[in-house]
């Protein structure tokens, strides 16, 4: 692992509830909710969780695109919640995130070059004729014609886009990608040529990636750490490999135990969960995770459990995960 | 660098030139955006070349030959004091075009930077502007425009600000909605994410994605402010007389409606009508112009 780039501290993103005679704030959406973790230099983080549990507002939240409640970011030791905004501007061009939606993601109104060189003119990186010349080159490296630069993005496929997306990020030189779902909203044979692309991206700058999605194989394939989101909460935190065939967390063996195996005669204990997931409004009391679990005690309803390092590097909050080492 | 690790080929860079057709090129493309400028240009000419070749005063008054029906002297006959409706047709324009376009401009460029600047700031910010035009548009626009003229001595650059003063209201709203809506797309927070600029944003992304809403709606605008200039010099308080205007030839008329004057009505509707088609016209072409996709 490399140097220390990201550590996040206790972060929550509450979003207040209007409502009432007087629109006063009745309530908080607690989309995040106390996520503590380091990223390291060149590596890629997944976070995974199913839909509502907070992954992108965790990741919004570390760009600032939406501002924390509470808690810190510091980014190469510097805590960016306390820049103001112009020097938070100028810290963008380190950390630059990729959209899920490569439709709704790009300006209708500009051209590819437009879209690709409004990062170097807003960050002074280049001169109008070098500009011109880096936009030509990055779309090269993403795989797309440089011809294609006057074109407007309603001429091309999703798969396409997404390059170009891929390309904006990339165009200003930044240390960490956050890639918000960057495949979900591709066709499958297309999101292994994204996925590639990345890693070679990723090899070939040194970039360092927080890859959010649902997808657990996509997730597994890309990722060195996978940390694991319930309802706004760290559920488990650990190598890909660790958590892929030794999962403690109750939450991560159900998800692990959904992912279809390319084998029809394989059969497999589904851990079958029950209901829907909580609103995050209301989360339950003690454990977040027990109004769902298979393995709910009383304990469970009271206590919260504590976010312990069970083995080295394999974090889990469950009160029995020590039980299934 | 990743720019560095990558040269990119001499020949390469050569051949990449730029697809699209200049704007002009493709405001100029459609027939019917064609026909709006000839017609717009035909009512310019009409109105300020006219004069000059028909040389007849649109002042005087024919007291001998009034209520004529249209003859080799009067080829658009004469009003019910002796004017001659074609000299007053051709100077008319000139003060109906002058404010109706200034006035659909003046509430054009106001109403959509003040709708822009609500809808992006939010907050109470927002809440305080909408409101203040809200109030505004409860109150009929008549009486404020009677108000505005009745307190100060009508001029064509006073008619222009009254006409304008009521008419940015609902542009605004407009703006406001649209801004609304592009400011919450992904594509304006993808430019957040890469550090831009606030006044970037309104400039770049926003004003883009509204101007074609707001050509459309502006375009209304125009024959809005001739008529109401009409309804007003209606009422007395109109462009001072003698100058003539085509909204107040159309209201003057109506009296004698049931008289068969139809060259009283039908004249000055008929360049209203296509003034109103004109800029119509021009503002589809302007709208297409702007687009990226093809309609």
């Amino acid at each position: 692992m490399g140097e220390l780039l990201l550590e996040i501290k206790d972060l929550k993103k509450h979003f207040p509830i209007h409502g009432g005679f007087f629109r006063g704030v009745s309530g908080n959406v607690r989309a995040v909710d106390g996520i503590s973790l380091q990223v390291y230099e060149g590596e890629t983080l997944g976070i995974v969780g199913e839909s509502g549990c907070g992954k992108s507002t965790l990741g919004r939240s570390i760009l600032r695109l939406l501002e924390p409640t509470d808690g810190s970011v510091r980014f190469k030791g510097q805590d960016i919640l306390k820049l103001s905004k112009s020097q938070m501007r100028t810290m963008r061009k380190e950390m630059q995130i990729v959209f899920q939606d490569p439709y709704a993601s790009l300006n209708p109104r500009y051209t590819i070059f437009q879209t690709l060189s409004e990062p170097l003119e807003v960050h002074g990186l280049a001169d109008a004729s070098t500009r011109k010349q880096q936009v030509h080159s990055i779309l090269q490296r993403v795989g797309l014609d440089p011809s294609y630069s006057s074109r407007f993005p309603h001429e091309f496929s999703g798969g396409q886009r997404q390059r170009i997306g891929i390309a904006r990020a990339l165009i200003v030189n930044p240390k960490l990608v956050i890639l918000d779902e960057p495949v979900a909203a591709l066709d499958v044979s297309i999101q292994s040529q994204i996925i590639n692309l990345l890693e070679d991206l990723q090899n070939d700058f040194q970039l360092t990636y927080i890859f959010i999605a649902h997808d657990l194989s996509v997730v597994k394939h890309i990722s060195d750490r996978v940390l694991v989101m319930y309802l706004g909460r760290m559920a488990e935190l650990a190598s890909s490999e660790e958590l892929f065939f030794n999962p403690l967390h109750p939450y991560t063996q159900a998800l692990l135990s959904a992912v279809p195996i390319p084998n029809p005669r394989m059969k497999r204990e589904r851990v079958i969960l029950q209901g829907d997931l909580p609103s995050p409004a209301k989360p339950p009391s003690g454990c977040v995770f027990h109004t769902r679990c298979p393995l709910v005690q009383d304990i469970c309803k009271h206590e919260v459990p504590v976010w312990t390092e069970v083995k080295p590097e394999h974090f889990v909050a469950c009160h029995f995960s020590s039980n299934s080492i | 660098m990743i720019q560095e690790s990558l040269p990119l080929e001499a020949s390469l860079v050569e051949t990449i030139k730029d697809e699209r057709p200049k704007f002009i090129h493709r405001f100029w493309k459609s027939g019917m955006t064609k026909l709006g400028v000839f017609l717009l240009l035909f009512l310019v000419l009409f109105s300020y070349v006219g004069p000059l070749i028909y040389r007849h005063s649109a002042i005087n008054s024919h007291l001998l030959a009034t209520d004529a029906s249209p003859s080799a002297q009067f080829p658009l006959g004469t009003d019910s004091v002796g004017h001659n409706v074609l000299a007053q047709l051709m100077v008319g324009g000139q003060s109906s075009l002058e404010v109706g376009f200034a006035a659909a401009i003046v509430a054009m460029i106001f109403g959509t930077l003040y709708g822009m600047i609500s809808g992006m700031a939010g907050g109470w910010v927002d809440t305080v502007m909408m409101r203040f035009v809200d109030i505004l548009l409860s109150i009929p626009s008549i009486f404020i425009l009677l108000f505005l003229n009745a307190v100060f001595q009508p001029n064509i650059f006073l008619m222009i600000f009254v006409l304008a003063s009521t008419a940015w209201l609902g542009v605004s709203r407009l703006v406001r909605a649209e801004a609304l809506t592009i400011k919450n797309q992904l594509y304006v927070e993808a430019a957040h994410a890469i550090g831009t600029r606030t006044l970037r944003i309104m400039v770049r992304y926003l004003f883009p994605n509204i101007i074609g809403t707001v050509l459309v709606a502006s375009t209304f605008q125009v024959a809005d402010a001739i008529l109401y200039m009409a309804g007003l010099s209606f009422l007395g308080l109109g462009l001072p007389p003698p100058t003539p205007n085509w909204g107040g030839m159309l209201s003057d008329g109506m009296n004698y409606m049931f008289q068969n004057s139809w060259w009283l009505i039908y004249p000055p509707g008929l360049c209203i009508l296509i003034a109103q088609v004109s800029i119509n016209l021009i503002g589809d072409g302007l709208r297409n112009a702007i687009e990226t996709r093809e309609r």
